[in-house]
Parts: C-alpha cells; sequence; structure tokens
C-alpha cells in the first residue's frame, strides 16, 4: 500500500509541476544549487553507500561529473535511490533532474515514456548466474528453472522472449529491489539469477559464498546502460549529453584527472585545447562555463578513470572493458567531436 | 410577560434575514464548495493533460490490448507472455483476491479463537492469547510478511530434497506440490451425483429441523448427512469407472513438474495477513463478548446450558452486533495490506498491475487510476456484504 500511495504521490505530481515544466532544467538546478540524481538502490560497482553513506559507483560518478560542469564542484550532487518500479515517474515528474541508474535504452522509453538517453555508459548485457552445483554449462539447459528478477525491468521481457525462442519454460519471481531479488536467491527460492551481467558481477558480491556461483557464458541481450533524461529540455539534454562526449574524448586524447592542469597551460593539440577550454567558447552554447570539461576531467576523471575505479579488472567486480574499450582500441566507446 | 418570547425567525421579508436564512446559508455554501471542487479538479486534469502532452508522454487506455511480454509465477487463469496487459492485469487481480479471502477466512478463524482465549477461565489459554494479541498486533505487516518468507523458506529443503508425505505431496523451498486431479469421460455423472447428494443433505436438514421443533426429537443429522455425501458420489465412481485420476508429481530437472503447486510466496503473505489481522478481530470479539451483559450468562447457566452451549446460543449471537462494524474495517485492512506482496514478490495486483505493467508502458495516471478503482471496489463490496449481514442480526427493537 505504501508504494502504490508514493507511485500515485508521484503521479499527483504531475498535475502539481506545471510551473517546472516551462521553467528551465538548467536555472532550476542552478538555482536550487545542486543536481538532484537517481540512482539504484544499492548495486555494487554502480551506486552503492559505502559506511559512511558516501555513495560510488560508475552511475554515481557520472552524475559528479555533471555537477561539474554546471557548478565547478563535483560535490553538489544528492542521490535519490529508486527502485527499477520507480524510476521513470521520479524523473518525469521533475523529483530528479537525472537518472543515473544503470537503465538500459530501448524505443519505448527513449519515444513514449517522456525520457531522453543521453549516450552510453556501459555496453551490457544480460546473463544467468546460478550455483555451481546445479552443474549447469550453458542457458540452454534451464528448462523448468525457477528464475529470480527484479520488476520493471527489460530483464523480465528478454528472460521470457529467451525462454520462449527456445521452447523452454521456466517460472519467474519478481521482487520490487536487488536486494529482495538476491535474498531469494541465497535462500534457494530459486534456481537462477537474471539480470545485466555487469549487475550479476555486482550483486555476487552479496551472496553468502559468492565463489560458489557460476555466470553462464550465454549473453542474451543487449543492454546498453546510460543516462536519462526528461523531454522537453533541448539544453539540459545537450549538457548531460555532452559530459560524457568528454569524459570519452579525454580518454581518447590521453587526458587524465592527474595531467590536465598541465595540458590546459601547457597542451599544443587544438582539440586538447577544445576540449579544456582554452580554445574556443563550447561551453557558452550550453549556458554553464567555457571551462565545463576541464571542471568535468579535475573534478571526476575521463571514462577510463571513471571505468577502472569503479568496475574495472582491479576492482572486486573485475569486469574487462570489452565493448566499454575505446573505438580506437577495438571497443565501441565513441566521443562525438568537439568542434 | 409576552414581549420576552422570541419572535419567530420566518415570516420576515427583508433581504438581510434572508441571507440569515440558515437553509438558505448551508445550501449556498454547499454550493460554491462544490464549484470550488470542481473548478479545482478541473485545473488539476487540464494540469497533467498538458504536462503529459508536453512531455510526450503516451496517454490512454489502448495498451491494455498490447502484449505484455512477461511471466507471472502464479496464475489462477490461462496466461502466458504473449498475453495482454488487460489479462496482466486481471491476473493479478484474481491473485489479490484469493488472498484476500483465504486470508479473512483464517483470520476470521483465529481471531475468535484467540478473542475467546482472552476470556478464557484458564489462565495458560489467557496468558497465550494475550501474548499472542500483542506481539503481532505491535509488528509492522510488512516486517511479518518477510519474517514468515524467510522463515518458511529457509527451513524448506530443495527440490531434490523435498520432504515427501506417500510419495504423493512433496514439501519444498519451491512450494506445496499435490497431485492435480485429471476429468476423464463420465465426470459429469458424478458431479451430478454429487449436486444430487447436496440438495437431499439439505432437504433432509430443514425436515429434521422442522420435526426437532415440532416434537423435539432429535435427529443425527451428521451421521447422516456424511453417509450421503460420501456414498452417492461413490455409487456413481463405481458406475462410472473412476474417471477421475491423479496426475503425479514428478522431480523433472530443475523442479517437479506436474501436480497442483501452491507457492511459497502465497503461504507467506496469507499466513504473515491472517495472523496479523487475527489479532485486532481477536480484540473485537473480546470487546463484543464483555459487552454481553454477565445476566445474560446467568441467565442461560440457571435454564440448564452448558458453558459451551451459553457461550455459542446466548453470548456469541448478541456479541455479533457489537463485532460486525469493527471486523468489516479489518476484513477492509486485510485486502489493501495484500498489496505488500511486492516485497516478496507474490504478483498480487500491485505488483504485477502497479509495478511491472506501469513500467513497461508508463502509463502512471491510467494504472494508478484503474488500480486504485478496484481497490474502492473491492472494499465497497466488502462493507455492502458485511452491512447487510449487519443488519439481518441487529437487535429488532419493539
Amino acid at each position: 500500500m505504501k508504494r502504490l500511495l508514493s507511485t500515485f504521490a508521484i503521479a499527483g505530481a504531475f498535475g502539481l509541476c506545471a510551473v517546472s515544466a516551462q521553467a528551465a532544467k538548467l536555472d532550476q538546478v542552478k538555482s536550487k544549487g545542486f543536481i538532484q540524481c537517481g540512482v539504484s538502490q544499492g548495486l555494487p560497482g554502480f551506486s552503492t553507500p559505502d559506511d559512511k553513506g558516501n555513495w560510488t559507483g560508475l552511475d554515481v560518478d557520472f552524475c559528479r561529473a555533471v555537477a561539474a560542469a554546471v557548478f565547478n564542484d563535483p560535490t553538489k550532487v544528492k542521490f535519490t535511490p529508486l527502485s527499477a518500479k520507480d524510476r521513470f515517474t521520479a524523473l518525469q515528474s521533475g523529483d530528479i533532474d537525472i537518472l543515473s541508474r544503470n537503465t538500459t535504452w530501448t524505443i519505448t522509453r527513449d519515444t513514449s515514456l517522456g525520457l531522453n538517453f543521453t549516450g552510453v555508459t556501459y555496453y551490457d548485457g544480460q546473463g544467468f548466474m546460478i550455483r555451481k552445483d546445479k552443474k549447469v554449462n550453458s542457458a540452454l539447459e534451464l528448462s523448468g528453472a525457477s528464475v529470480c528478477t527484479q520488476t520493471g525491468t527489460t530483464t523480465e521481457q528478454n528472460l521470457a522472449d529467451y525462454f520462449r525462442a527456445n521452447n523452454m519454460t521456466y517460472e519467474v519471481i519478481a521482487f520490487a529491489t536487488n536486494d529482495e531479488v538476491v535474498k531469494a536467491y541465497d535462500a534457494g527460492r530459486c534456481d537462477v539469477l537474471t539480470t545485466d551481467r555487469s549487475g550479476l558481477a555486482g550483486e555476487r558480491l552479496k551472496l553468502t559464498n559468492p565463489d560458489d556461483h557460476v555466470v553462464l557464458p550465454e549473453i542474451i541481450s543487449k543492454e546498453p546502460l546510460g543516462p536519462v533524461v526528461a523531454h522537453g529540455d533541448d539544453q539540459w539534454f545537450d549538457i548531460v549529453k555532452w559530459v560524457l562526449f568528454a569524459q570519452i574524448n579525454a580518454e581518447e586524447l590521453g587526458v587524465t584527472s592527474k595531467n590536465v592542469d598541465e595540458q590546459l597551460k601547457s597542451a599544443t593539440n587544438p582539440e586538447i585545447k577544445r576540449l579544456v577550454g582554452t580554445e574556443g567558447k563550447f561551453g557558452e552554447g550550453m549556458g554553464i562555463g567555457n571551462d565545463w570539461a576541464y571542471q568535468v576531467i579535475k573534478g571526476v576523471g575521463n571514462y577510463g578513470e571513471m571505468y577502472d575505479r569503479n568496475v574495472g579488472p582491479a576492482t572486486p567486480l573485475k569486469l574487462e572493458r570489452g565493448a566499454n574499450a575505446l573505438w580506437t582500441k577495438g571497443g565501441q566507446q565513441y566521443g562525438m567531436p568537439i568542434r | 410577560m409576552s414581549d420576552l418570547v422570541l419572535e419567530p425567525v420566518q415570516g420576515r421579508s427583508n433581504s438581510a434575514s434572508f441571507i440569515n436564512d440558515p437553509k438558505v446559508r448551508s445550501i449556498g455554501l454547499q454550493l460554491v464548495a462544490l464549484i470550488l471542487v470542481i473548478l479545482l479538479g478541473w485545473m488539476f486534469a487540464e494540469n497533467a493533460r498538458d504536462n503529459l502532452a508536453a512531455q510526450k508522454i503516451a496517454t490512454g487506455f489502448g495498451f491494455l490490448d498490447n502484449t505484455a511480454g512477461f511471466g507471472i509465477s502464479q496464475t489462477l487463469i490461462p496466461y502466458s507472455e504473449t498475453s495482454t496487459y488487460g489479462r496482466a492485469f486481471l491476473v493479478g487481480l484474481l491473485n489479490t483476491i484469493l488472498v484476500a479471502v483465504v486470508g479473512i477466512f483464517l483470520a476470521t478463524i483465529i481471531g475468535f479463537l484467540v478473542g475467546i482465549g482472552r476470556l478464557s477461565k484458564n489462565f495458560v489459554v489467557r496468558l497465550i492469547s494475550t501474548t499472542y494479541v500483542e506481539v503481532l498486533r505491535n509488528l509492522p505487516p510488512l516486517f511479518q510478511i518477510l519474517f514468515w518468507y524467510l522463515a518458511v523458506l529457509s527451513a524448506m529443503p530443495s527440490p531434490r530434497q523435498s520432504i515427501s508425505v506417500f510419495g504423493e505431496v512433496f514439501i519444498s523451498n519451491r512450494g506445496l506440490i499435490i497431485p492435480r486431479p485429471l476429468f476423464g469421460e463420465g465426470t459429469g455423472l458424478v458431479l451430478w451425483a454429487f449436486g444430487a447428494a447436496l440438495l437431499a443433505v439439505i432437504l433432509i436438514g430443514y425436515w429434521a429441523r422442522g420435526r426437532r421443533e415440532e416434537t423435539g426429537q432429535r435427529f443425527p443429522m451428521l451421521w447422516v448427512g456424511l453417509g450421503i455425501l460420501v456414498l452417492v458420489p461413490l455409487a456413481a465412481m463405481i458406475y462410472t469407472g473412476f474417471p477421475i485420476t491423479f496426475e503425479r508429481p514428478e522431480l523433472k530437472g530443475f523442479n517437479f513438474a506436474g501436480g497442483v503447486r501452491v507457492i511459497p510466496e502465497f503461504v507467506a503473505l496469507t499466513v504473515a495477513l491472517a495472523t496479523y489481522t487475527a489479532a485486532f478481530i481477536a480484540e473485537n470479539v473480546r470487546s463484543g463478548i464483555m459487552a454481553v451483559s454477565h445476566g445474560q450468562t446467568e441467565a442461560a447457566h440457571s435454564l440448564g446450558l452448558r458453558n459451551g452451549q451459553t457461550l455459542r446460543l446466548v453470548v456469541i449471537p448478541q456479541a455479533m452486533r457489537v463485532i460486525i462494524p469493527p471486523l468489516t474495517n479489518q476484513y477492509l485492512n486485510l485486502t489493501k495490506n495484500s498489496s505488500l506482496a511486492v516485497g516478496i514478490g507474490y504478483p498480487d495486483l500491485v505488483a504485477v498491475f502497479a509495478g511491472t505493467s506501469l513500467n513497461q508502458t508508463g502509463q502512471a495516471i491510467e494504472i494508478i487510476a484503474i488500480t486504485m478503482g478496484v481497490y474502492l471496489v473491492l472494499s465497497i463490496l466488502t462493507s455492502l456484504i458485511m452491512n447487510a449481514y449487519n443488519k439481518r442480526i441487529a437487535l429488532v427493537e419493539r
């Protein structure tokens, strides 16, 4: 009932937030002094609060990067933990300014939910995790299995598609939050846990004996995960979009949080000069400072730094770059040119 | 002295007194309030429509015919991933109603037993009942649902090690699995025989009651009734060559195949809601019994009725008049609390429709409106039934 009421309150906010839709998001954000960022309720590597209440993760860092671009200060962000089910309503009603919550870019969401995807922070695909002692080597051996997943996700539909396409039966148990999914899987309620493979890597860490579980090789879907803003404000859309492109370009140009000050003073490469703002006035076009990208790199780092810090091979998640490597290194991350 | 008598206000016709006329004033104020409410509602609706249009969010109820594309773990009616959102709505609605009906049934039984137990002369019974009420009504229902779910789950073995009862019924962390009845040719005749037996028992019951009231002679209704109900369908079964067979559950791959399964989410939710609500019902029952004057009990005893008979024939019928109205509230609470199901993955209306479907279609306003409508209708129906019952048993004053 509480959940129903809160959803209704959010739905009701459509009616009450009449004025907010008209005023420019950037002005609103500037006047309140921080960015309200919607994140997941706790997914290691992407957004999870540590024991001191500080949020860490790739999705969290991206919001900090936007704050750095707007306020020259990456700490001017407040985080709203959202379940998969409540995330879009929160964005549609203006409760949050950016949704940065391992959300898959799909045509329905982009076109009829009133949302705009600004790019891809993580190229992912859905996978399955199972206990090693079940002795299953392939997802095609899963017929008849009980599967735990989170409600209100693309995961739920991909799962149905995959089992239907391969003529296999299954039983789905859908929970509202990640934690409930993990708890039920750990208690043996279901044979299989399914979500994006990056999520499996994170959730595995929460299990009683992480080493007893194995991720099956099949990737059953494309899950481009990225930040989302609401329809209707192109300026804000541009800012969020270009913060990510700036981070990817910075990695490609070898500009990092450690050498960016030096680059600002002594760079000769015109691409770097345009990136850090010593040449051209690209920030002005978006209504923010011309050193916006410098602030992003200085405050949060380039895309590679952000990746390595949160989900890369040196972290407990141990995720290789794979599709998330730069396009120059055989991956798909490609920053649009700043010029 | 006559000048001290107040003149009646009516009859004056100047305009000042027209405004002061309480009747005119109350109608006028109500009209103004009504207009304000309508204007406010209209403003909200317009506003919502404009905002939705500005953000290019689709509206309307057409989405109900689209393919849902997700699975549901418990479906009382045929449903598959290719069914529509409308169908998913029905599945969720029926799952909610199932929990509500079973939960209300159990809560009423437990509630009456505990409520009577609190007034027992036996110290131990009284202590247990009091503890039950104080513990269960003071813990949040969501917490109790989670407790039952995790407690039930962790106590249950995996399907391979499941507890077997005569090799027919299996209990595991996937639920309780019992054989599924299969209806072969000739089942119709057996069902007809059962129906006829039931009718016969009812008719004999009426006759026996009439005879008892006339002559005072008792008739062994229980044994005769049971005999008819068992023997007549059995004869039909033998005649048609046992058409009803049972499909046995078998362990196949990960899980049991065949049979009927009661999922642990349903068990946890129903048990938690029933025991929680029963604590409140017990208090209603206690207050109802205490409202019956002790003189009634003494009078019944002096007529020679035993304790059980006094309670059943004299005290409870009178207590019901006090019990019913708050009992209705508890039934409504149980139905509404069933929406906490989403916490343990039971596919009720809120989880399936206001959860998954809402998220996939993004039709927040439509789906929340439908969901609220459903709870409203369920609540009103419960109230209507209970009020009708209340009217029937109400004290007839002469």
